[in-house]
């Protein structure tokens, strides 16, 4: 134990040496004119990662709606968004569950209905997927308010989620002749329940306890949240602590009647661009990489296109590897910047064939005009493309077209 | 894009087994983890309500009675009449949108969020619970509000189910 010690105090001591060498570049830095405005404490640090003080990228309320926190779209590399920067839509408490005291009970038309603990289901063959979870009012927001891609479409986030395929766990428990749908329960004060057909429950979905490689956090549903990719966020839920498997739809809400006439749940194929996007600013003319997100939830996305003139012409934009359905997707398009005024979209095209249509298309579909999504949010399960104007001078804002 | 219609159809079709009495999926269990559940361990817990209302408690209420309990516990969100959008809730009366409670295509679905979600304190944190009466108190005040029942229809376990939704008329 003494040697322990000892070894955790040297570790700590060469730790604190190795900080103090970075702290030294600082401090070279600072002879250059800068000033550090704080210690960076080597054990905090070394024992769980911080970023830097000079990354200030982080979540904010989506406008008027305090108990909705959006992801930074327009700071995202790549297609994983970090558990701390991952959308947050509660209307209850936070939770604060200890995990050796949580069960997860699945009953109704089971064989056997079971209790399951955190560390019993820990022991259980797992699966790690990548998949989003995007809100179904995500994009929905263009009002005049809304000026970033954070606002608009914010509502989303991608991660590596760990869990067990609940196909795993309804076959430990058997299921019943008749049993057709399955509702999830979550434990905060709320106790939300959602109900999916059993057919999508044993097709994808999972009991998920990892985010990112590590143990979900609280406001993301630690210990237990519910993963039902490519399906409307709301359904995935957080503290998940009971399924019952049910004959019928126990549905709280029906599920939304899009234009189209038929009731559903899943995601619909949605891309923007984050860089350049609303409230930046280019620094000048020449090269830049336009960037951005495009998803499905019907499956993986085919294809991005690009329009750099308000839709007159059309380029694909490279999609970069991993290219995973119901996942995000990045795209990447060269663009040199001649100084000209220009009008940035994204058109994304999953493999099943769906294509995002224009706000002009949809605004035609419904019958009012551009100016009305001024003051109105976009229909859900629309995923109209997303307009960015670049002014003559760098200016980059959101337009309506 | 994949209908509810097409899954509840998928459903009925039979990509599973589904013989007389034989379990859809698993004949046993594989991994022996997990502990059994009890009927008594779960009734408890077991607080979703369907559509046909079986699980619903002895209790009763009126739209006359749901009133008073609206004013003193509701309104404080929800507004005066319920179709204000205080809080960024959506109306309780008279919405338009598919999923306003007007729309529910269940009468249950109405007993069921009030009673495992409300109320809330001002600060959006719950604090008490709701008797079974004040539940079919609300429901039925809702359901009056929106011009489903009338204000002295008594709303119970009984009734409740039979009540028709305008979506699902």
């Amino acid at each position: 134990m003494k040697t322990q010690e000892h070894g955790r105090r040297r570790f700590l001591k060469e730790g604190a040496t190795l900080a103090g060498m970075a702290l030294g570049v600082g401090a070279v830095r600072s002879a250059s004119g800068q000033t550090p405005q704080s210690e960076i404490s080597a054990e905090e640090i070394l024992a769980y990662g911080k970023r830097s003080r000079f990354v200030g990228s982080a979540r904010v309320p989506a406008p008027g709606l305090p108990r909705v926190w959006l992801n930074p779209l327009q700071d995202s590399a790549g297609i994983i968004t970090p558990s701390g920067l991952f959308f947050v839509n509660t209307h209850f408490d936070i939770p604060d569950i200890d995990p050796r005291r949580h069960r997860l009970l699945i009953h109704g038309m089971v064989e056997r209905p079971l209790f399951f603990s955190v560390a019993e289901l820990k022991r259980l063959p797992f699966v790690s997927r990548i998949h989003f979870v995007d809100c179904v009012t995500n994009g929905s927001d263009r009002r005049d308010v809304s000026k970033t891609v954070q606002h608009s479409h914010g509502r989303f986030g991608c991660s590596e989620w760990t869990g067990v395929p609940l196909s795993l766990l309804l076959k430990e428990t058997g299921l019943q002749q008749g049993a057709r749908w399955v509702v999830a329960e979550s434990a905060d004060s709320g106790q939300w329940q959602r109900c999916i057909p059993l057919e999508k429950a044993l097709d994808d979905c999972m009991v998920a306890y990892g985010q990112n490689g590590e143990p979900l956090r609280p406001e993301q549903g630690f210990p237990l949240r519910f993963l039902v990719p490519g399906w409307e966020g709301n359904i995935n839920l957080k503290w998940l602590k009971r399924i019952k498997v049910v004959d019928v739809p126990y549905l709280e809400m029906p599920p939304k009647q899009p234009v189209s006439g038929h009731w559903e749940f899943e995601q619909q194929v949605a891309s923007v661009i984050t860089v350049p996007s609303g409230g930046q600013r280019l620094a000048g003319r020449g090269f830049f990489e336009i960037t951005g997100l495009a998803w499905s939830g019907a499956g993986a996305v085919r294809r991005v296109e690009i329009s750099t003139d308000g839709g007159r012409n059309w380029k694909d934009a490279q999609l970069q590897n991993p290219v995973l359905p119901k996942a995000a997707t990045r795209f990447l398009f060269p663009w040199n910047w001649g100084g000209e005024a220009a009008l940035l979209q994204s058109r994304a095209t999953d493999d099943a064939g769906n294509v995002q249509p224009t706000l002009a298309a949809l605004s035609q579909t419904r019958g009012v005009s551009l100016d009305h999504w001024r003051s109105h949010n976009l229909p859900t399960h629309t995923g109209a493309v997303q307009s960015w104007e670049v002014t003559r001078d760098g200016n980059v804002e959101k337009i309506y077209a | 894009m994949e209908t509810l219609k097409k899954y509840m159809l998928k459903l009925l079709v039979p990509g599973m087994v589904l013989a007389a009495g034989v379990p859809v999926l698993g004949q046993g269990l594989t991994y022996h983890l997990g502990s059994p559940a009890t009927a008594e361990e779960i009734r408890p817990l077991d607080i979703a309500i369907g559509p046909a209302g079986k699980e619903l408690p002895p209790g009763h209420g009126t739209a006359q009675e749901g009133a008073k309990v609206y004013a003193a516990k509701c309104a404080v969100c929800h507004g005066a009449t319920g179709t204000e959008t205080l809080f960024h809730t959506r109306p309780l009366v008279g919405g338009k949108d598919e999923r306003d409670v007007s729309n529910y295509w269940h009468a249950t679905s109405i007993w069921n969020v009030i009673n495992h979600s409300m109320p809330l304190n001002a600060q959006r944190v719950r604090t008490e619970t709701l008797s079974a009466d004040e539940v079919y108190a609300l429901t039925a005040f809702l359901l009056y509000r929106n011009g489903i029942i009338q204000e002295s229809d008594v709303i119970d376990a009984k009734t409740l189910p039979k009540v028709q939704m305008p979506s699902r008329k």
